[in-house]
């Protein structure tokens, strides 16, 4: 029972790393992935997250006192986190709309945008939405973009996409005509991008806001008053300006000229490093300066997949033992488990394990929650393959144990179970490898491994070609020795194993 | 009385397999089993160390007595095949070695387990049995290179390590090339010799005759005859007995 005790000593230490004090932190919830000019990696030094959101809490922070420290989800979990208390606010380009209101309460407006048009430069029919009649558009899923499309009394095809630089790299294939998205978006990925354009009017009226959770009311008021206070210096719209976001809607709101007084001086940084072709060295010496990154994102997924295979293997043996000696009972009971978990999808497992446990009362740890789900998946794949290896083991090897005087527990641990865990080697060895690229789900609960890291860094640089294919002999990387492994326990143990069983 | 067999009926897929069978067998005789294929030797056998479940009757075997699961409950029953099982030995028709484990660990795996010796002490015991069945030179191999009849005296070592009272062999010899017979047969005979109780279930019919203390015809799960081997093989009292023995002259 070594194992056990590695496994948990391993997952207290998880816990212990990811926990934390609250006081004189603001912590701070968004994700990276979204992009510039939102929050997104340095392109000069990828460690580092930076944009005007990073810049407006740094700036929040200080008015308050406190520290930033930064809590990478997905944007689709921002709300979800902040009620599971995994940050205090979420600030993440999040619209003010009386749905989310319901569930999280907003600070004042610290930007108001409006939906921008973009179509390729050689597309001359489409002047604005208007035009849009039979056409393919894209757009964000669950944006105020999304319901401006589909409240059109024309007929128009509307594709929702989860990546920004995905839809204008679609636009510019020519796999869809248009695209509807936040003028800060358009901004900063289609204005530069040389094969396309921004046409028509400002299309809609957005406000974003910082959300705080509903029972947190004395948060809320720290946040509009020093939001407040951040707009009367001229501290806001200083943030603004330098990422070129100034615009007339904001500067109306706050009786404010719409001129503004300082150079963009972010944007243009951004532009130049992000939207100029690196050569070919200078293109390795971007890869290489990834690689400390991609190996703190390899080091999570391992931590993950192996503790992960760790549980699924200790479920599924007790699965497996239940299923097969279980009274009539305890076998249903095990049958129940392999078929649930092997039933539903994992991702929705997750979903339930981290976002809806907290309802319950039940509010675990992204890294236990992630090795957890995983585990349990898992171990009903490994409860199957362990019961057809235990059924391979002849009966006659059962009574010649038993004939020794050997209790049940005996021999299973010295008869059954050894001989049954060679025959598992193959099918486990591929489960385990099928779990190390699954463990990317995870950051649909807020783990940053290597797949998270992968989708921020190609979407800050624009290369899911280069970077997909780094991440991708990471991961390969990482499960090789274990395919080793297996080969060679293989070799070794069957050695003993060729002789005829009845 | 090693063991005492009284009206044990046996039944498997709900067909009477050991119809009726008493028997009493005293400390150091040996027994040997003979009859067709099919007439229950082998399951009279397993129910002894209770591997089958006997459905009527009762079995003594020293001091702990196994009944029926309909009569002392299926707990009480497994308890006390479990306590008859760590005084009694048996040996398989097809060995049953371990085969994830050389001869060595075979033999030397019950008494640490469940004796609960030492390695050192298991280990002394071990080499004791293998110079005794002839197979020190096979120690740390794998029961799949050894010949058949290396198996079966290796398996018989792996019972004598748990130092039974009893030893039952169920067919030892049939799944032997016949030139290999004689080393199974003649390790049988030597512990004969040191006064080990033996139930033997055999085709072996030379060997029942100059060896066996009784012998017992067993046909349709019933006894036909019971009796030492001059008797049985020189002047058999049943029609039945004298019709299967025709086949071995």
């Amino acid at each position: 029972m070594k194992i056990v005790k590695l496994f948990l000593y391993i997952l207290m230490g998880g816990l212990g790393q990811s926990g934390g004090a609250v006081e004189p932190e603001l912590r701070w919830g968004a994700d990276m992935e979204s992009g510039a000019p939102y929050a997104y990696r340095s392109p000069s030094d990828p460690s580092v997250t930076v944009g005007f959101e990073a810049e407006v809490v740094a700036a929040l922070a200080e008015e308050l006192g406190r520290e930033p420290k930064f809590f990478q989800n997905n944007w689709e979990g921002l709300v979800e986190g902040l009620r599971r208390k995994d940050y205090d606010i979420a600030i993440n380009g999040i619209e003010i709309t009386p749905d989310r209101e319901r569930v999280v309460r907003f600070s004042r407006p610290y930007y108001y945008t409006a939906q921008a048009l973009a179509v390729r430069k050689d597309h001359a029919t489409i002047m604005g939405l208007s035009d849009l009649k039979n056409k393919k558009v894209g757009t964000l899923g669950a944006t105020l973009a999304e319901r401006i499309l589909r409240q059109q009394a024309f007929a128009l095809e509307v594709v929702t996409y989860g990546e920004e630089v995905n839809l204008y790299g679609d636009l510019a294939l020519g796999r869809i005509d248009a695209v509807l998205l936040d003028a800060p978006i358009a901004l900063y990925y289609a204005a530069p991008n040389p094969q396309l354009k921004i046409v028509g009017p400002p299309i809609g009226e957005m406000r974003y806001g910082i959300i705080t959770r509903l029972d947190d009311e004395e948060l809320a008021i720290d946040v509009d008053q020093a939001l407040g206070r951040l707009i009367a210096s001229g501290k806001l719209r200083q943030i603004l300006e330098r990422w070129n976001l100034w615009n007339a809607l904001t500067a109306q709101a706050w009786n404010l000229p719409v001129t503004p007084l300082d150079p963009p001086t972010a944007y243009e940084e951004y532009i130049k490093t992000a939207w100029t072709k690196p050569g070919l060295s200078a293109r390795l010496q971007q890869y290489v300066g990834f690689l400390p990154l991609l190996a703190q994102g390899a080091w999570m997924t391992l931590k993950i997949s192996i503790l992960s295979m760790l549980l699924a293997m200790l479920t599924g043996i007790l699965i497996a033992l239940g299923r097969v000696y279980g009274n009539g009972v305890l076998s249903a009971g095990c049958l129940a488990f392999v078929e649930v978990f092997r039933g539903t999808p994992l991702l929705i497992q997750l979903f339930l394990i981290f976002y809806g446990l907290p309802h319950l009362g039940v509010r675990l740890d992204p890294f236990f929650a992630a090795v957890l789900g995983l585990g349990l998946n898992y171990g009903a794949c490994e409860a199957e393959n362990y019961r057809a290896g235990i059924l391979a083991v002849a009966r006659s090897q059962t009574d010649a144990a038993l004939a020794l005087g050997m209790n049940w527990r005996q021999t299973q641990r010295h008869v059954v179970l050894p001989q049954a865990f060679r025959l598992v080697i193959p099918p486990m060895t591929n489960d385990f490898i099928a779990l190390l690229k699954d463990s990317s789900l995870v950051s649909v609960i807020s783990m940053v491994e290597l797949t998270t890291i992968y989708g921020q860094l190609a979407s800050t640089h624009f290369d899911y070609l280069g970077i997909g294919l780094l991440t991708a002999a990471m991961y390969f990387l990482i499960g090789l020795p274990f395919v080793r492994l297996s080969r060679y326990l293989e070799r070794r143990l069957n050695t003993s194993l060729q002789s005829v069983r009845r | 009385m090693a063991i005492s067999i009284r009206d044990v009926k046996c039944s498997l897929d709900s067909r009477p397999v050991v119809d009726g069978i008493s028997l009493e067998v005293e400390p150091g005789d040996l027994v040997a089993v003979i009859g067709p294929s099919g007439c229950g030797k082998s399951t009279l056998l397993r129910c002894i160390n209770g591997l089958e479940t006997l459905s009527a009757g009762e079995i003594k075997v020293y001091d702990t007595k196994l009944e029926a699961p309909s009569k002392i409950g299926m707990a009480e029953f497994r308890h006390r095949a479990f306590a008859v099982r760590q005084i009694v030995g048996m040996v398989f028709q097809s060995f049953n070695l371990f085969p994830h484990l050389t001869v060595f660990q075979n033999i030397a795996l019950g008494p640490e387990v469940v004796l609960g010796l030492s390695k050192d002490v298991a280990a002394v015991r071990t080499e004791q049995l293998l110079q005794k069945v002839g197979l020190i030179g096979k120690a740390h191999s794998y029961p799949d290179v050894l010949s058949g009849g290396q198996q079966q005296r290796a398996a018989i070592a792996r019972a004598l390590a748990m130092n039974p009272k009893l030893l039952l062999y169920d067919e030892p010899t049939s799944a032997l090339d016949p030139t290999l017979v004689h080393e199974v047969l003649r390790v049988m005979k030597q512990l004969d010799e040191e006064g080990m109780t033996q139930i033997v279930v055999t085709h072996e019919m030379r060997f029942a005759r100059d060896v066996a203390d009784r012998v017992l015809f067993l046909e349709d799960g019933k006894i036909v005859e019971i009796g030492p081997p001059e008797q049985i093989f020189g002047s058999p009292q049943s029609e039945r007995t004298r019709n299967y023995l025709r086949h071995f002259q």
